[in-house]
């Protein structure tokens, strides 16, 4: 298929991200980064005329731009409104985060470009249809989160953060493209699907397909921090900037699940025109990624428990969560892959939801001690309120958005006969409802140490309560959303 | 299979079961220090289910299993979820209970200071995930109302109970929660294998599921049908709670503070034999059939073993809340003979259960508020201090040692008479029960009320009227109900009449 101007049509969006991007850094310039605010407006604006021209150009096929590199089709496209929606309320509330906007930080316009570059990584990555384009977008993404999770740079532990993630990305980035060497030395190509033409005719060497086939896996593990590549997740996500984390623990890793989806999917499996699906080889992935699923939810539990500090534990249930969106990724079956992009856009937003209310509290406690948040249920209602429907959803119980999105995933391993993974995924979150209830407990059983209010901003309780309204509305209703999760994946299998 | 009434369709139930849930948000809406309003709007939003329930009970058709006042739509038409609600003679009777009890309790709970706002709300949507639970048809919306009523329930005893309340509420959670799990799975199971039978679909309908016309072939392996009946009965075991799942009770009892306590024997330990009646035995009645004598022997342990522990305690609400585990073993061993005496002595005893444990939980709360203790033998001789409340107390015990004439005597003699006609054994050694029963019940009434007074409590004032408004209703219906039991009785027979005939011998 060659370039033609309709097709890179369906571009748009991520070339106004782009476009925000440097419009983003010259405001920052012109302002001389002491108004941010103007620089955030900049940011919006450019989110919103990316969001608006994706509602305009949804793309009702694939569309392939820069020679069959990237391909848009309904399947980005669903990303796409994740990605924006995680960026736009990310820019929001750090504009009144007390860690990234502090008044000591000088050039505080130049956090937004991070920001508008993040998404354009992002979304190029749920549009990536070549080894060579996998590896651009990851890095785009990665050295963009390097630089964001060190931007406290005053702090150490921001910067050990940095650092730390710095020097593992480098390293999985090295296994991740050595894999993908050894898929180009078997096939001699680095599409997608030329890669599948070429193992159907042969690759030669099973065990070269399985080591370059699990660098690769290794490489995309390390973005969605899946065990056994989650080493950096809990210090990072301590040590960044909370607004940083929380998009961290939303927008990348749903990113990787797009890679995760797009590149096994096309690559790897054969469709057998039934709605079934066989993989190439003769190699067990089925058992591969249920042993990864499995061990990523039971570890992030575990290690869960024991934590007191509110943004670590949500690393680790971070962690956990990857295990369960794991679950549906265990057979490549079409009702598990709908409940993950389902689970993806409902985590997004309650995970937003509840580092949301973490960073009001670190704006006015300057701690995110479970005991600092004694009697909050008293002092701060609302917030405290929504938190709870965040914990809830967190945990899978209903009537809240976690709930459907957990039953779907285990509706899906039920169909499949996938009894034991099914069952470990129901009891972990019977583990995660203790710790994420340790944190309810401190907010309303435990008597507050001073009375009154927190002061916190109107507007803060406002978009913490935005959030907190989709996660009990999508509880209660979500067939519009789960029919667009569905029709959106529906193409990709189908092709 | 159960048939739906022709020409039902009624909002009756909804309204019933949303009426609190209203509440409950006007109730969150309103200042923070407004106390005497949180309790008006909470009685007056819990007398609307009460009126209905009575409605209800004196007007439903005793004459039919058929599902009555039923009332079906669509709600996630991709997944075939449905908003499908009705009841039948044994949903009333549970519905009756829990208006009943709930009224009676935010009355009771009159004396509750402490942010009585969060209380009121949580104890009205506590209300409606009971209410939901006994008319939901709809296996995904009965899970949903499964689920709602942790929530509440955890935040009453977390926030207004006793010392280990922390303790106790989290555990009572994560115990529920691991048995709900087991029964969302076995719930997704039957979804997948059993058809509708009109689209060819899959179904949450739990009347399609009750048809064993539609399952599939899948599901008609016997292995997988015990395994999924054990799943599900685990979920509803932990809630009886049937040993060894009931170590939440005592702690979760003991630390709730008065009518939490009362809602949860009176109405929550009654949703889990509800859901074997309603589930677990229509859905797989051969398994049921197949585990027929592991149950009574489940039954008998319970009565036995929770009669044992009552008779060791010596802080009278431990004691009432171990009788509950002796007195649901009774309901279990009379589900477990699958006749006509057992099975209706069963959902008797689940109702009088109910009334009496309330009774027992309130009169506790009542010396508990004044004394600040509840050590059995820190008491002695309150019949000279307090006669009426006495009175009162002792109707209660006498109900729950089952006196000929109260109400929990009629519940347990069909018990018995049911079960001896199959389990000789079983039953002869959970008469044992009986005779603990009452030793634990007399001697606690020995060593509070008669013998000589304890000097610290000779100023000890009587009941109030308002705390006879929280009980008195609960003794007429004790009495009523132990002379005269046939409003119930005919109430469910048709019902189970129904059930049994799905059983296989």
């Amino acid at each position: 298929m060659n370039f033609t101007w309709s097709d890179a049509a369906y571009f748009w969006p991520e070339a106004i991200m782009a476009l925000t991007f440097i419009a983003c850094v010259l405001t920052d310039l012109v302002t001389r980064g002491r108004r941010h605010g103007v620089t955030l407006s900049v940011l919006i604006a450019g989110t919103v005329v990316s969001l608006a021209m994706t509602v305009i150009k949804a793309p009702e096929a694939s569309h392939y731009v820069f020679g069959q590199m990237v391909v848009i089709d309904p399947f980005a496209h669903f990303f796409r409104y994740v990605f924006l929606f995680v960026t736009l309320v990310t820019a929001v509330f750090s504009y009144s985060s007390r860690e990234i906007m502090g008044k000591d930080r000088e050039n505080q316009g130049e956090y937004y470009s991070f920001l508008a570059v993040m998404c354009f990584g992002m979304m190029v990555m749920a549009e990536a249809n070549d080894l060579l384009m996998l590896a651009l977008s990851i890095e785009l993404v990665s050295i963009t989160s390097y630089i964001m999770a060190g931007y406290a740079r005053f702090s150490l532990r921001s910067t050990e953060a940095s650092l730390k993630y710095v020097l593992w990305g480098a390293m999985s980035s090295g296994v991740m493209l050595y894999g993908a060497s050894i898929l180009y030395g078997l096939t001699g190509a680095t599409g997608f699907s030329a890669i599948r033409e070429g193992l159907l005719a042969g690759s030669g060497s099973e065990l070269a397909l399985l080591v370059g086939m699990l660098f690769v896996l290794a490489g995309i593990g390390y973005k969605i921090s899946a065990v056994p590549f989650h080493f950096w997740t809990p210090d990072v996500y301590e040590g960044a900037p909370t607004p940083v984390t929380a998009l961290f623990s939303a927008g990348p890793k749903a990113a990787g699940f797009a890679l995760l989806i797009r590149f096994f999917y096309t690559s790897l499996v054969q469709t057998d025109g039934t709605g079934g699906v066989t993989l190439l080889e003769g190699i067990q992935w089925p058992w591969l990624l249920a042993i990864m699923s499995a061990v990523t939810m039971t570890w992030g539990n575990l290690a869960a428990l024991r934590q007191t500090n509110v943004k670590r534990m949500l690393a680790y249930s971070s962690i956990a969560h990857v295990g369960y969106l794991l679950m549906g990724f265990v057979l490549l079956t079409q009702a598990g892959l709908q409940a993950i992009l389902f689970y993806l856009l409902i985590y997004a937003i309650m995970n937003l939801g509840a580092f949301l209310v973490v960073i009001a509290l670190n704006n006015r406690l300057h701690s995110e001690h479970m005991d600092d948040y004694a009697g909050l249920g008293y002092r701060e209602p609302i917030l405290a309120g929504a938190m709870t429907i965040f914990l809830f959803s967190l945990t899978g119980l209903p009537p809240t958005a976690g709930f459907v999105a957990k039953f779907y995933l285990f509706a899906a391993l039920v169909d499949s006969q996938l009894w034991w993974l099914a069952l470990l995924g129901v009891l972990n979150s019977v583990i995660s409802l203790y710790y994420y209830m340790s944190i309810a407990r401190s907010m309303y059983f435990t008597p507050a140490t001073e009375t009154g209010g927190l002061g916190l901003s109107r507007a803060h309780v406002a978009l913490v309560v935005i959030l907190a309204v989709p996660t009990l509305v999508l509880g209660l209703y979500w067939s519009p959303v789960k029919a667009l999760a569905d029709s959106s994946l529906a193409f990709l299998l189908g092709g | 299979m159960l048939a739906l009434e022709s020409g039902g369709g009624s909002s009756l139930l909804t309204w019933m079961t949303f009426l609190p849930l209203v509440g409950a948000i006007v109730i969150t809406l309103l200042p923070g220090k407004a106390r005497e309003l949180h309790r008006t709007v909470a009685l007056v939003t819990a007398a609307g289910p009460l009126v209905l329930a009575v409605k209800l009970f004196t007007s439903f058709d005793r004459g039919t299993a058929d599902i009555q006042l039923w009332q079906q739509v669509a709600w996630i038409p991709s997944f075939n979820i449905q908003y499908f609600v009705g009841v039948d003679g044994i949903s009333v009777t549970m519905i009756l209970l829990t208006a009943f009890l709930s009224f009676l309790c935010i009355v009771a709970s009159w004396n509750i200071d402490k942010h009585t706002k969060g209380y009121f709300a949580l104890f009205l949507l506590l209300e409606t995930g009971m209410m939901g639970v006994f008319i939901a048809l709809d296996f995904f919306l009965f899970y949903v109302f499964w689920e709602i009523m942790l929530l509440p329930m955890y935040f009453l005893i977390g926030v207004w109970g006793g010392p280990r309340r922390e303790y106790a509420a989290i555990k009572f959670f994560l115990y529920t929660l691991a048995g709900s799990v087991l029964m969302l799975l076995a719930m997704i199971a039957l979804y997948l294998n059993v058809q509708d039978p009109a689209t060819g679909g899959h179904t949450f309908n739990m009347l399609h599921m009750m048809n064993q016309a539609n399952h599939g072939s899948w599901l008609l392996n016997p292995d997988i049908r015990h395994v999924l009946f054990l799943g599900l009965f685990i979920g509803f075991a932990i809630k009886v709670p049937i040993f060894p799942f009931h170590t939440w009770l005592p702690d979760a009892h003991v630390e709730a503070p008065t009518a939490v306590s009362v809602i949860l024997a009176g109405v929550l330990l009654k949703m889990g034999t509800y859901g074997i009646l309603r589930i677990c035995y229509p859905m797989l009645p051969d398994a049921a059939a197949w585990f027929s004598y592991p149950l009574a022997i489940l039954g008998a342990i319970n009565i036995i073993y929770g009669a044992c522990c009552a008779m060791a305690q010596t802080d009278m609400k431990k004691l009432v809340a171990y009788s509950s585990v002796s007195h649901m073993g009774y309901v279990l061993l009379g589900l477990a003979v699958f006749n006509e005496a057992g099975m209706t002595g069963a959902v008797l005893q689940m109702f009088n259960h109910g009334t009496i444990t309330a009774m027992m939980f309130l009169m506790v709360g009542v010396i508990y508020d004044r004394a600040h203790h509840r050590e059995i033998n820190g008491f002695g001789g309150l019949g000279m201090v307090m006669p009426r409340y006495t009175s009162m107390f002792s109707l209660a015990l006498f109900a729950a040692l089952g006196l000929p004439g109260l109400s929990g005597f009629v519940g347990e003699a069909l018990v018995f008479v049911g079960a001896f006609e199959v389990y000789r054994t079983v039953t002869i050694i959970s008469g044992l029960g009986i005779i603990i029963g009452a030793a634990y019940v007399l001697w606690m009434l020995q060593r509070v009320f008669l013998g000589p007074l304890n000097e610290k409590y000779t100023e000890l004032p009587e009941i109030t009227t308002r705390e006879l408004v929280s009980v008195v209703p609960i003794a007429v219906l004790v009495i009523l109900f132990g002379v005269y039991p046939p409003p119930l009785i005919n109430m469910i027979k048709q019902s189970l009449l129904h059930l049994i005939a799905q059983i296989p011998a």
